[in-house]
């Protein structure tokens, strides 16, 4: 399977009340070639996830237009699956169905014309999807039976299921512990290696981005742009292990320090504190929890 | 493994040893659970503790007999029943009216409900009014049923179509407004068009709702029952507890009231049966 093309052009968000104009987005274009893997980085309020709505037509945009394979798209669609923060898994559905519910919509309806191989391929693909994420003996359990991540691999195993030409991500693993997240991160690359479709990827974790992407766009926030467009040039295929890398920390410090531009670095904050408490070295010590 | 070697040796502290470890039972913590068999016997306990109140109340001697029977004449009563005919046809004839009412608001009620909370433009057009007509007292409408529908079964049947109705339309209509926004986005973005977002959505999301709304309603049918009945009536639970109290047959209305709980706590269970046994999916820790 190819992935899809995807073109932002001059996309904006402008929220308009009563009082004022907000420009949540400014005009931003990007682009996603086929099969690649671009993640949005940048604070809460950047627009990221403002962006990747309007993307997957949940969202209008104020301007401007997104295209997928030259075609302009406005409305959702299922050539644009998407995996959402929390885990919107359908609660009346077990693992199996929920991973085929796509496939029951007259949207995804397979062609007549279709071989027969061809059938079977796809139905399979589902199948060996979550026997690859783990979840071959929950095939028949309900959502609420299953933790965090095994609930969120579901939801990714639905999305791909449809196959569609590109998945956006919407930070998928924010919600999960770190050990759970690294597993997560780790079965996106191995799934993506074989199944080659465009991912666009929000998250504010610098480490997840990198790890994961091969390109990075730093966005910053009030109004949301584009602050930095870089490449991650790591060798694939990556582990965790890499992260440990030079390479790994040298982009991840270059990262966090744009991000970190416009911080507090005067001491302001400390210098409140200090008016109200005295000097740090003066407070009592933290009382130790033992036990706890 | 390396990080073996930072790992400080505990001192083992030897398990205490007790047989069995019970779990401590909170029982005055708010929303903490109780043992099962404890929460059973509360039930029970209940009952039976107004049986004992009633029992010595009665016998006190400071309530008139006549108002206050002592559970042996009420049982008394009850069986007098069993050979006379009255009582099952009371019962079967208050059934059929509850069932009619209650079985044409649901079906009216349940798709306005949904067009209501899935639509803006039908929440916009109908809920103000149905908040509107909720408020008016449904035996205030006694009299314009029985200019309406006569006095057969129709304006019993009526009333109480009348006071479901317009109560659950809204609770249908809230039930697919509390369907998270998110499952709606999943559907759209796997290529559901907006029909299928409304039948294979947010109906199976909110089906479980909807039957608790039904099982509330069907306890108010039935106090809009004996209001239909206490009116125009000459047979039904209703009817005969207004001519037992004309003739001062307290006894005999007692049976018949502590009927009324007995039908309505079984319905009530059988509703909740059949919720738990067809929507697991949606078990919570609620009783």
């Amino acid at each position: 399977m190819r992935g899809g093309h995807l073109q932002v052009r001059d996309i904006e968000k402008v929220f308009v009340t009563s009082r004022k104009v907000t420009q949540a987005l400014e005009p931003t274009s990007l682009e996603v070639r086929p099969g690649e893997f671009v993640s949005l980085v940048g604070p809460s309020g950047c627009g990221k996830s403002t962006l990747l709505y309007i993307v997957a037509g949940l969202e209008d945009a104020s301007g401007g237009e997104v295209r997928l394979d030259g075609r302009v798209v406005s409305e959702p669609g299922p050539d644009r699956g998407m995996v959402f923060q929390n885990y919107t898994l359908f609660p009346w559905l077990t693992v199996l169905d929920n991973a085929r519910f796509a496939r029951g919509l007259r949207a995804n309806a397979l062609p007549y014309d279709l071989s027969e191989e061809e059938v079977w391929r796809r139905v399979e693909r589902v199948g060996s999807l979550l026997e690859c994420m783990g979840l071959r003996d929950f095939l028949n359990a309900y959502p609420r039976e299953l933790s965090g991540g095994m609930k969120q691999r579901v939801a990714i195993a639905r999305a791909l299921a449809n196959e569609p030409a590109v998945l956006l991500m919407d930070e998928p693993f924010g919600a999960l512990d770190a050990q759970t997240r690294e597993e997560m991160q780790e079965l996106v690359l191995l799934v993506r290696e074989y199944w080659n479709t465009t991912i666009l990827f929000v998250t504010h974790d610098v480490d997840e981005a990198v790890f994961l992407s091969d390109r990075i766009i730093v966005m910053s926030p009030r109004p949301g742009r584009i602050r930095a467009e870089i490449t991650v040039d790591l060798p694939t295929p990556r582990t965790v292990d890499d992260k440990l890398s030079p390479q790994f920390l040298a982009l991840k410090r270059e990262i966090v320090g744009m991000l970190h531009e416009g911080r507090d670095t005067t001491g302001a904050r400390a210098g409140i504190l200090r008016r109200m408490f005295g000097t740090a070295d003066a407070a009592p010590p933290p009382t130790s929890d033992a036990g706890g | 493994m390396a990080a073996d070697a930072h790992v400080v040796e505990q001192p083992r502290i030897a398990a205490p040893k007790t047989s069995t470890p019970r779990p401590r039972v909170r029982w005055f913590a708010p929303r903490r659970d109780i043992p099962e068999r404890a929460y059973g016997g509360l039930a029970v306990a209940s009952f039976v503790g107004a049986l004992l109140g009633w029992l010595w109340v009665s016998h006190q001697g400071f309530a008139n007999p006549v108002f206050m029977p002592t559970p042996e004449r009420v049982w008394q009563a009850a069986l007098s029943f069993l050979s006379e005919g009255d009582l099952w046809n009371d019962v079967q004839v208050s059934f059929l009216r509850v069932t009619a009412g209650f079985l044409l608001s649901a079906a009216l009620a349940i798709p306005l409900g949904v067009i209501i909370g899935a639509f803006k433009i039908g929440e916009g057009l109908l809920q103000p009014f149905t908040e509107f007509v909720r408020y008016i007292p449904v035996p205030a409408l006694i009299p314009l049923m029985m200019v309406l529908f006569g006095i057969g079964e129709m304006p019993k049947v009526m009333l109480i179509f009348v006071g479901t109705f317009f109560q659950l339309v809204l609770m249908v209509a809230e039930e697919i407004r509390r369907v998270p926004y998110d499952l709606v986005q999943v559907g759209y973005t796997l290529g559901a068009r907006r029909r299928e977002i409304l039948l294979r959505i947010l109906w199976p999301a909110a089906l479980p709702g909807v039957f608790d709304a039904l099982r509330l309603c069907n306890g108010w049918a039935w106090t809009y029952l004996v209001v239909a009945e206490l009116v125009a009536a000459n047979e039904g639970l209703g009817y005969r507890i207004l001519k037992f109290s004309r003739f001062l047959q307290t006894p005999k209305i007692f049976v018949y009231l502590i009927l009324l709980g007995v039908i309505g706590l079984s319905l009530d269970l059988i509703f909740r049966r059949f919720n738990r046994a067809a929507f697991a999916w949606a078990a919570t820790d609620r009783r």
